[in-house]
């Protein structure tokens, strides 16, 4: 999972300071160092980390620190809000144009992932928005680069036009957009060379290109295992052309993918894909907000709630979060909770989403058994057991008799109480999470998550 | 200047540097040259110096763990030797560079050709490193040595792959042993070594799929390319170049870790040095890991691949400090 390492270490270094009632300058000062430390180690630029903790520090300390939290919980807080507001705002997609066709062209170093990418996005586009996609094959340098395309084109079935390596890049563009008018594509996807941002002539003739197609999207493809480097690149390249977006690829990989916070907190450019996979059609909407979460263990909660969206029942799935929200939870829920987890996929990838849940030890090697096991317990309660958790909280006699009654040993009963009022607690947290939001989220629009202050008991490690 | 500084001023061995300089031109004016006017502007050497180094060092890739360790060897010379003149940590850093690099030992990043018959080298990586662009490099290069070179199409997954590596071996001047209808890059390669053997070929370079290395799948794919060439060449160990892009952060680290547990890697190609990105990486793969680094690319022309030189990519870096 990318950012994994980067969550680990934070939560360490916040954990330290989660037992404290009181920071002072050192404390923080420490703190900064962790964090310091783990941002580098995940790539992010050296000066975006320099301006990160200075920001953070300096709000730590300042008159901005809000009564009721506690001093720990307050950096966390700091931590969160301004990681977010470093990789955001919002999930972009494409701006298609208002006219006949949308243009799109795809730029960035060689091996990035460019000519895979054109292919994924022109098939995304195409389920998503119904578009109807041509690939323009316009790298003419790279030995074979437009038998790659054409190839990909093939497997997704999406048209490719291409004049080999002999003519002009500006050429063959100006050639495929007439074709592309001509056979009513409203979507055209230009691949272009892998190019070195410091080579004049090749980004010379990208500017051409751009003349000659107005595009409505520039896309730069980064790979999310740059390193330093990420900076010099976007901001050649953002220089020249004027960026419109930027799709980081490999993402599937293990690498921190700390890029991704240098690029747009240097060049203001908008991470708007990622590509998750060698399949043609693993490209996901990059989702800044989820990514600082996930960065800070809460869990990469709203993408649980849009995979469970797509697989269950809206009106069900609504009532659910409500009912999270308002911190009813009970094991009723819960064991409906579980059901749609069931239906959605294996157990121990959707229980990582879960806050707290990347903390658990082990957690491959839940099996779905488990899954049973939790059904057997809850199905043992009363009825009455089932709607008020705090029964079985109070009562020892009662744990012990669900226990016997499903099988199972105290401690896993014990153990299921607690998940239920870890999960409410964090459920009740959940930084802005309002009705409407989730309204909004179901019916697939990107939400907008406005963090409010906690009310003194946020984010528990 | 000191013994890093006399090494250059032999003019062959400056001229050879030279190459590695207009190469990494870009490279040098980054960040890595303001390790000079860090040097010259301080007026002591303080922690605000050494965080000043830090900077340079991290900018150039070289990894948190590998500078921590670099600055705190650099504190340690530096009181040992009561230096308090900034401008004389210059030899320092760049002796300690070697150290890193060096670790006491003689370094041979040449190919170790099998005297006997055949030589086998295989070529890994992630994905979109440059494998098959190097192959083609190295195939150019070996020839030019005056050995004969084969080809094998080992990449049987990426769309175009198979006739990159053929429209290469066209314009080298050598043969592509390819299996089109094949998804087992094994067998190809196989297939290849057959071939190199009846053909009496001196070098093969195969060709793999770029994959990612917390991909467990492709990685037993590849851990069994490398026994099917065990078992071909027997008791001839083949070479095993992991190509990794210059721009490459702190994942070149888990790459170089991962990918020689499943086959013994013996060298690095470090591909894209002649772009802004430093490539510091390998030093801590060096550093961490102990694999050398083998070769270079420094650009698009098919005679853009060098033998790594250790003195000739410090000199890169730090050329200003020799003018």
């Amino acid at each position: 999972m990318a950012f994994e390492n980067l969550t680990k270490r934070l939560q360490m270094a916040l954990r330290r300071i989660a037992g404290k009632t009181h920071l002072t300058e050192n404390d923080i000062e420490e703190m900064m160092k962790e964090v310091r430390l783990s941002l580098l180690e995940a790539d992010v630029n050296y000066k975006v980390v320099k301006d990160f903790t200075f920001e953070i520090k300096e709000l730590a300390l300042g008159e901005k620190i809000m009564k009721g939290l506690n001093p720990g919980e307050q950096v966390v807080k700091i931590v969160n809000d301004e990681l977010i507001k470093l990789m955001g705002p919002d999930a972009e997609t494409v701006k298609f144009s208002p006219g006949a066709k949308t243009v799109i062209m795809m730029v960035g170093l060689q091996g990035a992932g460019k000519t895979t990418t054109a292919g994924k996005l022109g098939w995304f586009l195409r389920k998503n928005n119904e578009k109807k996609p041509l690939l323009i094959a316009a790298d003419i340098y790279r030995p074979a680069a437009i038998d790659q395309l054409v190839s990909v084109g093939e497997k997704l079935d999406i048209p490719v036009f291409s004049l080999g390596t002999t003519i002009k890049p500006e050429e063959i563009v100006i050639k495929g957009l007439k074709y592309a008018d001509e056979n009513n594509f409203d979507l055209v996807i230009i691949d272009t060379a892998g190019r070195l941002h410091i080579n004049e002539t090749l980004m010379d003739e990208l500017v051409s290109i751009k003349k000659i197609a107005t595009p409505d999207e520039i896309l730069l493809t980064v790979d999310a295992m740059t390193g330093q480097d990420a900076v010099n690149v976007s901001v050649a390249f953002n220089e020249a052309l004027g960026i419109t977006g930027c799709i980081l690829t490999k993402l599937d990989g293990d690498t921190r993918g700390g890029a991704a916070l240098s690029i747009r907190k240097m060049t203001g450019i908008p991470i708007k894909f990622s590509g998750t996979g060698e399949k043609l059609t693993e490209i996901e909407i990059f989702h800044p907000e989820r990514m600082a979460s996930r960065i800070l263990g809460m869990g990469d909660i709203l993408s649980l709630i849009e995979k469970a969206t797509e697989s269950i029942d809206e009106a069900e799935a609504m009532s659910m979060m409500e009912k999270m929200m308002s911190g009813n939870f009970n094991f009723n829920d819960l064991l409906k909770q579980m059901k749609m987890v069931k239906r959605m996929g294996a157990f121990s990838g959707i229980l990582k989403m879960l806050p707290g849940g990347s903390q658990l030890q082990n957690v491959d090697k839940v099996d779905d058994k488990q899954l049973v096991y939790i059904e057997a317990i809850i199905h043992s309660m009363t009825i009455d057991e089932r709607k008020k958790p705090e029964l079985l909280e109070r009562s020892s006699s009662r744990r012990n008799r669900v226990a016997s009654g499903s099988g199972r040993s105290t401690t896993e009963v014990n153990r299921l109480i607690s998940l239920l009022e870890k999960q409410t607690q964090m459920m009740k947290r959940m930084p802005g999470m309002s009705p409407s939001a989730l309204e909004k989220m179901a019916s697939g629009e990107a939400i907008k998550v406005n963090p409010k202050p906690g009310k003194g008991r946020g984010f528990h490690y | 200047m000191g013994l890093f500084a006399n090494l250059f001023a032999g003019k062959d061995r400056k001229a050879k540097a030279e190459k590695y300089k207009i190469g990494m031109e870009k490279t040098r004016k980054g960040s890595l040259s303001s390790l000079k006017n860090v040097l010259i502007n301080a007026n002591k050497i303080d922690d605000s110096l050494y965080d000043k180094l830090e900077e340079i060092f991290v900018m150039a890739d070289i990894g948190v763990d590998t500078t921590v360790v670099f600055i705190s060897e650099l504190k340690k010379e530096v009181k040992n030797r009561h230096i308090e003149n900034p401008k004389e940590l210059e030899n320092i850093i760049v002796d300690k560079l070697f150290d890193i690099y060096l670790k006491g030992q003689i370094v041979n990043t040449n190919i170790k050709y099998n005297p006997l018959g055949l030589t086998v080298i295989l070529f890994v990586g992630v994905n979109g490193t440059g494998k098959t662009t190097s192959i083609a490099k190295m195939a150019h290069l070996i020839k030019s040595e005056g050995k004969s070179v084969m080809l094998a199409a080992g990449d049987t997954f990426r769309a175009g792959a198979i006739d990159q590596l053929k429209i290469w071996g066209g314009r080298i001047g050598c043969q592509v042993i390819t299996k089109p209808d094949s998804n087992d890059p094994s067998s190809v390669i196989f297939d290849a070594i057959r071939a190199a053997k009846e053909q009496n070929i001196d070098v093969l370079l195969c060709d793999t799929a770029g994959r990612l290395q917390n991909k467990v799948n492709l990685m037993n794919e590849l851990n069994k390319i490398s026994r099917t060439i065990n078992r071909e060449m027997g008791s001839v160990q083949h070479e095993t170049y992991l190509v990794i892009d210059a721009t490459t952060g702190q994942n070149g680290l888990s790459q170089a870790k991962i990918f020689s547990e499943v086959t013994k890697v013996s060298g690095i190609v470090l591909t894209k040095l002649d772009g802004t990105a430093k490539g510091g990486i390998v030093l801590a793969i060096r550093n961490e890991l102990g694999i050398p680094i083998s070769f270079v690319g420094m650009g698009e022309k098919i005679t853009d691949l060098m033998y790594f030189d250790i003195e000739d990519y410090i000199y890169g870096l730090f050329a200003d400090f020799f003018e």
